[in-house]
C-alpha cells in the first residue's frame, strides 16, 4: 500500500487540509473508492477503513491481482467531520454538487477538480452515498441512467436492491454523473446509515464491495455471491407521505415487507399523545428506506416502499 | 389584502405560513415581488416594505394588481438560516417541486403553482454573507431576449448574462421562464444586512416598470439608471490564492484599474502580508469579499470589463 495526499491546503488557523489516498496494486487505474464526502457520513468512513484494513491483509497474502490498481479515499472531508457539520466547513457549499470541479474556482471547486483529477479514468467508481433526509435503507446499489450505465456490473455487489433512477438537473454536478460522463462505470452504495455506525449494515457493504472486486477479477478473495439483487426504478418506489404533522411512532422498520394495508407508523399528538393519524401501507412490498426523525412535519417523506410486480 | 398561500403544519403546535400581500384589483396585469428564499438574504424585506408603503400611499393610480411575498423561506428567515432548517437544503435548488413529493419539495410545487401566469416575477437576492454586490440583475441566455428590457426598467447598475448551467434549472427563476412566466432575479448588497440606498433604487425600478407596463399613473423616480449590460465585455472572478485575513478592501462598485490593489490577505499569526491581491483588469468591481477570513479558492472580487 502506498498512502499520499492528493490535496493539501492552508486554513487561516485550522491544522492543514489533507486528503489521503490509500493505493493498493501496481497496475492500471481499476477501480477507485470514495468514502465520505460529507461531514456526517460517519458509517461511509467506516466502511472505507474497514475496506483498508481487509485490502491491506489481502495486500500481506498477495491476493491483490497483478496489473490493477486500486485507490481508496475514506474521506474527501476531514474538516466537517471534525466539526460535525454536513456540508462545507466554511461556506456551507457541499462538495458533491461541485464536479467536475474547477482549479482556479472556489475552495470547493478546488477541492472537487483535484478530487476529479484523480479518480477520473478509473475503470470502476465506487462512492459512500447518503441521503439529505435522515433515516436508514435497505443497503443498495444506485445507478444513474445516463445512458453509459453498467446495470450487469452492479449485480457482482450482490446486495439485494439496484435501483436506477434518471438524473435531475442538480445531479448533473455529482461526482458520479461526471465519472459517468467521463466513461468510468459508477456506481453509489448506500450503506444503510449515515450519521451512526450500524456495524451489520457496515460489514455487509465493505464484503459487498470486495465481493465486486473478487468478481472483476481486481482481487483473489473467492466469497458467496451474495443476494440476487431485485432492480428497480422509480416508478416502483411507492412514497408513503405524512397527512398530519407531531411525534412520529414507527410501527415497522427497514428492510420489513409489507402487505397492503399494514400499519407502518402513527402520528402522535405532541401534547395530548393520542394518535392523530395511523398510516398504512399502499402497496405490497419492501420497506427500501425509513425516515427516522421523532417529529415530523406534514407531508413528509416517511416510507420509500419497493412494490414488486403482480 | 394579505393572503396565505402554504399552511403546513410543523410537528409541535405551528404552522409553515407563507403569506402574501396583493394590492390593486385584478382586471389588469399581474406583477409578484418574491424574496427571502435564502433565510440570511435580507435586502429583499426592505424593498417589500417600502415598495408597499408607496403604493398604498397613491392605490387609486395602480392598474392592475401587485403582490409581494418577502419570506419564502420563512423559518429560515426567522432563524438566520440561509437554507432551510432541519433539510440543510438551499431552496432555490429544489424548483419546480413536486406535489407528491416531501413537505419542501411540496411547498415549492406550491410556490410555483402561485405564481404561474404573472406578467412579471422579480426575484430578490443578496449575494451571501460573504460577498458585497452592487445592485445588478442576473438573466440567463435562454431567456435574456425577453428579460433583458424589463431589467433595463428596474434602475440597476448592470445585468449579467449568464451561461445557461444544467444545474440552475433547478431555480425558482428557472422554473418561472420555463413555463412562461417571466421572472427576473435581482442580487444586490449583502446577507444579514439592509442596504437602504439599494433598496430606494430598487423600488424606483419597480415603479418605472410599472409605468412602463401601464399600470402606474403616480409620481415617477426622477432618474432611472442605464445599466451596464455585460455582452459587451466579459466577467473575471479573482479568487484567493492563500488563506488567510482580507485587511484593507477597496469599496465595492469602484472603477479599478489593471494592478490596484483590491485587498490585502494576511497572517494574523506572523504579522506578514501573503497576498497583495490585484485587479487583472481595468474595470468595474461590481462584487467584493466583505468576510475577512478566507481560504485558498475563496471569491474576493468580480470585475466587469470590456474586450
Amino acid at each position: 500500500m502506498k498512502q499520499c495526499d492528493i490535496f493539501t491546503m492552508k486554513s487561516p488557523f485550522r491544522d492543514d487540509y489533507r486528503i489521503p489516498g490509500f493505493y493498493f496494486g501496481n497496475g492500471d487505474k481499476t477501480v477507485a473508492i470514495i468514502g465520505a464526502m460529507r461531514g456526517n457520513e460517519v458509517q461511509q468512513l467506516f466502511v472505507c477503513s474497514q475496506l483498508v484494513k481487509n485490502l491491506l491483509a489481502l495486500e500481506g497474502e498477495g491476493k491483490i491481482n497483478p496489473n490493477v490498481g486500486i485507490l481508496v479515499i475514506p474521506t474527501v472531508n476531514p474538516y466537517s467531520l471534525n466539526i460535525h457539520k454536513r456540508f462545507w466547513a466554511m461556506d456551507n457549499t457541499d462538495i458533491n454538487r461541485m464536479f467536475p470541479g474547477y482549479d482556479q474556482g472556489e475552495t470547493t471547486q478546488r477541492i472537487a477538480a483535484a478530487l476529479f483529477e484523480t479518480v477520473r479514468g478509473y475503470e470502476y467508481g465506487i462512492q459512500l452515498s447518503s441521503y439529505y433526509l435522515n433515516g436508514n435503507f435497505v443497503p443498495h446499489v444506485r445507478v444513474m441512467d445516463t445512458g453509459y450505465q453498467d446495470l450487469e456490473s452492479a449485480k457482482s455487489f450482490g446486495l439485494p436492491f439496484i435501483y436506477e433512477y434518471e438524473p435531475k438537473p442538480y445531479d448533473t454536478t455529482l461526482l458520479n454523473y461526471n465519472w459517468q460522463i467521463f466513461d468510468t462505470k459508477a456506481f453509489s452504495i448506500y450503506s444503510g446509515s449515515t450519521d451512526v455506525i450500524n456495524k451489520d449494515l457496515a460489514k455487509q457493504t465493505w464484503l459487498s464491495i470486495l465481493r465486486f472486486l473478487h468478481a472483476k477479477g481486481i482481487i483473489d478473495k473467492p466469497m458467496h455471491g451474495g443476494m440476487v439483487p431485485f432492480k428497480f426504478r422509480n416508478e416502483m418506489l411507492s412514497t408513503v407521505v405524512s397527512r398530519q404533522s407531531g411525534i412520529l411512532y414507527p410501527k415497522c422498520d427497514v428492510a420489513q415487507n409489507v402487505k397492503k394495508g399494514d400499519l407502518l407508523a402513527e402520528v402522535l399528538s405532541p401534547y395530548m399523545g393520542e394518535t392523530i393519524d395511523s398510516i398504512y401501507s399502499p402497496v405490497t412490498g419492501t420497506v427500501f428506506f425509513a425516515h427516522h426523525t421523532p417529529l415530523i412535519h406534514q407531508h413528509s417523506r416517511i416510507f420509500q416502499i419497493v412494490e414488486y410486480p403482480e | 389584502m394579505i393572503q396565505t398561500v402554504i399552511s403546513e403544519n410543523l410537528p409541535v403546535d405551528e404552522r409553515l405560513i407563507i403569506k402574501k400581500n396583493s394590492i390593486g384589483n385584478k382586471d389588469g396585469k399581474r406583477v409578484c415581488i418574491v424574496t427571502g428564499i435564502h433565510g440570511d438574504e435580507l435586502e429583499g424585506q426592505y424593498v417589500c416594505y417600502e415598495l408597499m408603503r408607496r403604493l398604498k400611499k397613491e392605490s387609486h393610480q395602480l392598474k392592475g394588481r401587485v403582490e409581494i411575498y418577502p419570506a419564502l423561506n420563512p423559518l429560515g428567515v426567522d432563524s438566520v438560516t440561509r437554507a432551510i432548517p432541519t433539510f440543510d437544503l438551499d431552496m432555490n435548488r429544489i424548483f419546480p417541486g413536486n406535489p407528491d413529493g416531501h413537505m419542501i419539495e411540496y411547498v415549492a410545487h406550491r410556490i410555483i403553482e402561485d405564481l404561474a401566469g404573472a406578467d412579471l416575477v422579480i426575484d430578490i437576492h443578496s449575494s451571501n454573507v460573504y460577498l458585497y454586490e452592487i445592485p445588478q440583475a442576473r438573466i440567463s441566455k435562454t431567456f435574456s431576449d425577453k428579460l433583458m428590457p424589463i431589467a433595463e426598467m428596474l434602475n440597476l447598475d448592470f445585468i449579467w448574462v449568464h451561461d445557461a448551467a444544467t444545474v440552475l434549472e433547478s431555480t425558482i427563476a428557472h422554473s418561472l421562464n420555463s413555463i412562461g412566466t417571466p421572472t427576473v432575479v435581482v442580487e444586490m448588497g449583502i446577507g444579514m444586512k439592509i442596504t437602504k440606498e439599494y433598496g430606494d433604487r430598487l423600488v424606483d425600478g419597480i415603479i418605472n416598470m410599472l409605468d412602463k407596463f401601464g399600470m402606474w399613473g403616480g409620481n415617477l423616480p426622477v432618474r432611472i439608471k442605464q445599466p451596464i449590460i455585460s455582452t459587451v465585455g466579459d466577467v473575471c472572478f479573482i479568487n484567493a490564492n492563500y488563506s488567510g485575513v482580507i485587511i484593507n478592501p477597496m469599496p465595492h462598485s469602484s472603477r479599478v484599474c489593471k494592478g490596484d490593489v483590491l485587498c490585502q490577505i494576511v497572517s494574523s499569526l506572523t504579522g506578514e502580508v501573503l497576498e497583495n491581491v490585484e485587479a487583472p483588469v481595468d474595470g468595474l468591481l461590481f462584487t467584493m469579499r466583505s468576510y475577512p477570513i478566507v481560504y485558498e479558492g475563496s471569491l474576493l472580487a468580480r470585475i466587469f470589463y470590456k474586450q
